[in-house]
């Protein structure tokens, strides 16, 4: 066990001068884009806000379940069959049919090849779960109609968030799927996330409704409320134009009035559909409607054909810069909650930096200061053995770009209090074997062999913690169950290669003194 | 090799143990643990203040006015520093933090929201979820492991001892109110597996001396075996102890419970090696046939 060949001694030499290297490179610029590879600091650390966002899905299933109908009613009348009754009632469609259809519609419903139930081969399932009583259907989402709807408004949802906080312009976010319902931002450095956050909290869908001239509330009407809260109107429920024909929009000034206002401009098709609009509805007063609140409404004083316009609605530059954000982003699918928050501020992100390194230092000092009191020459050993193991291990981190994180920071300073234990282990082992054996080369090469299942299952166990803690942590303690399991690596290869190595050396030079260890 | 009688305070520790064990169940029961904003959902916030004369009845007075409910503030470290923690928590409205700063730099001057956590309740119940699961995982891997490595007696051994370890380690964390949030839940993992270990290093000796001694009875065997690997114990407990001290003292509030649980679980996790997975092997009744009949299997 004490022996070593020359290549081994230079490959572990090398080993561990390449990767304290990279432990190094952390606080040295390099130009080399490969030798300049720095640890990740968490958002802890570094600060920024972490946010977690889930949509409201059920808008979007009204939404769709209305469409189903109205396509329902469309396919059955071209194949001339009758359906009558039609409602929607807790997310289920209902219907009825007459005697002689009801075989027919039910084949329609279920065939493989249907045009209004479509079938997805890969889950072996239709769109929509149909449920017959006598003549009446039901149809609802099934389980996998549900997902692919869920999958397809978060893919729309996490382009336009993207979008959002692209146009904010913030320092390498990062925006993730969680589920099939959540949507994970992380932004590093932002040291006031307020802006973000009201800028994802806004559906912002925006259309433009005539003010109705009736003042009761009828079919084909709705009543809504003005921005500020002022006052409500009667709104027709006609959409003339909504944000989809937008193409760009900037806050501006208007000269006239010396207002901020917002101005857009409409694709071709919005361009014509707002200027037949505008023509017939000369002398109207036209609502602007974002999320379901008047900003103003304006009166048409001409048509407007250039496809172009503005929003007034007693904007501050800064809102209308938002507004205008918004509306060339696009509008979400459906609302998004944030659902969980971690905003941490720079500087307590440098202040746990500074505490984390403080208590790194000192915990490494008292560790070699009562190491070299128990063991002495061998202390020194296992205290060289622990350096290299820190640099190994903050060089791996480094390699891999992993992110550190404050209870990561832990995690190290824990390694340096454990990895000993394996030196301990084979030292005391050593002394033991001594007893019996006058040879000390034999009596250190026992103290090796002996003690390796012990350390073997020692670390396995840490090993399994920080694995299953790597898969159902979250975080900041990720980043603590990361440390901990390539600390336990490095500490073996220190224990095994390093120290065994230097003990070797000073075991062969001084095997004929009295008492060795 | 020191020789120190364990073995004659077996008995006197494990009815301790069990009155520690029974303590800390009924304050579990009963009194529950503090759970923090991961858990329970809610905000907690982190405030610095800018004015020196800001003391916590004048902060919990502001955050009062403003109807969230029930309002804890506590010192945190520093003189200006402050954290308070509420169970309201509003998803739906993007400017509920802004509001509530605002309002409180109009009564109390300028704060400085150093860190802000808000934790909607469908997050928190699926945290603490993950959290029952990654603690029962870890427990059921060291189960398997030490199964496959050893007789079923040991492993019995070496999962009462780490029961013992975590159950008295939260009662302790009930006692005294101290806060259980994510961190938490990682040092609980990290005691598992510091635990087992210690309890791995005894039990290996205890294997090996049964295979070298036929005739020395379990319960001095156990002791011998404590006694052989008793430096490495304390030397290793002694600088794990010395890093988590450092964290401790130095790594600033925030590791505060974390450390404090690692280093409870440290100083129970040497003490149950010794004195609730040895007694069990005494109790079972392990003998040299015990490790001979399984080997032949």
């Amino acid at each position: 066990m004490l022996y070593f060949s020359k290549l081994r001694i230079i490959s572990v030499i090398v080993f561990t001068v390449i990767f304290s290297y990279f432990a190094f490179s952390n606080f040295v610029k390099f130009d080399d884009r490969f030798f300049s590879k720095n640890i990740n600091l968490g958002l802890d650390l570094q600060g920024g806000s972490y946010l977690l966002l889930e949509i409201d899905n059920r808008p979007v299933i009204t939404q769709k379940l209305q469409a189903k109908i109205i396509e329902l009613k469309r396919y059955f009348k071209e194949k001339e069959i009758t359906l009558k009754n039609f409602s929607l009632k807790d997310d289920t469609i209902l219907f009825e049919t007459i005697d002689k259809e009801f075989e027919n519609v039910k084949n329609i419903l279920n065939d493989r090849e249907s045009d209004v139930n479509t079938y997805y081969p890969t889950y072996k399932s239709h769109e929509f779960d149909v449920i017959e009583d006598g003549n009446l259907f039901s149809l609802n989402y099934s389980r996998y109609g549900l997902v692919l709807l869920k999958n397809s408004s978060l893919d729309q949802a996490i382009e336009i968030v993207r979008r959002r906080v692209d146009e904010v312009g913030t320092n390498e976010p990062n925006i993730l799927k969680r589920g099939n319902d959540r949507i994970l931002v992380e932004l590093p450095g932002l040291d006031d996330p307020n802006r973000i956050k009201s800028l994802l909290g806004k559906t912002a869908n925006l259309t433009f409704q005539f003010i109705s001239q009736n003042n009761e509330e009828s079919f084909g009407t709705e009543k809504l409320s003005f921005e500020d809260g002022s006052r409500d109107a009667i709104v027709s429920k006609r959409i003339i134009l909504s944000g989809d024909n937008l193409v760009d929009a900037k806050p501006t000034m208007n000269s006239q009035t010396n207002e901020t206002v917002v101005s857009f401009s409409l694709d071709r098709v919005g361009a014509k559909k707002f200027g037949k609009a505008t023509s017939t509805g000369v002398g109207k007063q036209l609502a602007i409607v974002l999320d379901g609140k008047i900003i103003s409404a304006p009166s048409v004083r001409e048509p407007i054909i250039g496809g172009s316009g503005q929003i007034s609605g007693d904007f501050t530059f800064q809102s209308a810069t938002d507004l205008a954000l918004l509306l060339r982003s696009g509008a979400l699918p459906a609302p998004l909650n944030i659902i969980e928050e971690r905003t941490v501020g720079p500087d307590l992100g440098q202040d746990s930096i500074d505490a984390g390194i403080l208590s790194l230092f000192i915990g490494f000092l008292l560790v070699i200061l009562f190491m070299i009191y128990k063991y002495r020459a061998f202390g020194l050993i296992a205290n060289l053995a622990l350096i290299s193991n820190l640099f190994l291990l903050i060089g791996i981190l480094t390699l891999f770009e992993a992110t550190l994180t404050l209870p990561g920071i832990a995690g190290i300073i824990l390694t340096v209090g454990m990895a000993v234990d394996a030196n301990v282990l084979i030292f005391e082992r050593i002394k033991e074997e001594t007893k019996n054996e006058k040879n000390p080369i034999i009596a250190f090469d026992a103290g090796y062999t002996k003690s390796r299942t012990t350390i073997l299952d020692a670390n396995i166990t840490t090993l399994i913690a920080a694995f299953i803690l790597f898969f159902m942590g979250s975080g900041p303690v990720k980043g603590f169950s990361v440390t901990l399991g390539v600390g336990i690596l490095t500490t073996l290869f220190s224990v095994y290669f390093i120290a065994r190595l230097l003990t070797s050396l000073y075991v062969v030079k001084n095997k004929d003194k009295e008492k060795l260890l | 090799m020191r020789n120190i009688s364990f073995n004659k305070f077996y008995r006197k520790f494990n009815i301790l143990s069990l009155l520690l064990i029974v303590i800390s169940l009924v304050f579990l029961i009963f009194k529950g643990l503090n759970y923090g904003v991961d858990f329970k959902g809610g905000t907690l916030i982190e405030l610095r203040t800018s004015d020196k004369t800001n003391n916590i009845s004048l902060i919990r007075d502001s955050f009062n006015q403003m109807n969230l409910g029930d309002v804890s503030v506590k010192k945190f470290g520093n003189e200006t520093d402050f954290i308070v923690k509420f169970e309201m928590q509003n998803s739906n409205d993007p400017e509920f933090i802004k509001n509530i700063q605002n309002k409180l730099s109009s009564s109390i001057g300028d704060v400085d929201f150093r860190r802000v956590e808000n934790v909607g309740p469908k997050v928190s119940s699926e945290l603490l979820k993950s959290g029952i699961i990654a603690i029962s995982l870890s427990l059921a891997a060291m189960l398997l492991y030490i199964w496959i490595r050893f007789e079923w007696q040991f492993s019995l051994g070496a999962i009462l001892a780490i029961f013992h370890d975590v159950i008295i380690t939260l009662g302790i964390f009930s006692i005294f109110s101290l806060e259980i949030n994510l961190s938490i839940v990682a040092a609980v993992l990290t005691i598992v597996g510091y635990s087992m270990n210690d309890t791995v290093v005894i039990f290996d000796r205890v294997r090996e001396n049964l295979r070298k001694y036929s005739d020395i009875k379990i319960f001095d065997l156990t002791n011998i075996s404590i006694n052989e690997t008793l430096s490495r114990t304390i030397i290793t407990s002694v600088t794990t102890l010395l890093a988590l001290l450092s964290i401790y003292l130095f790594g600033g509030e925030i590791l505060k419970g974390f450390s404090l649980a690692m280093i409870l679980g440290v100083i129970f996790g040497t003490y149950s090696s010794i004195y609730i997975a040895n007694p069990i092997l005494v109790a079972l009744n392990v003998s040299q046939r015990t490790i001979v009949k399984e080997e032949k299997d």
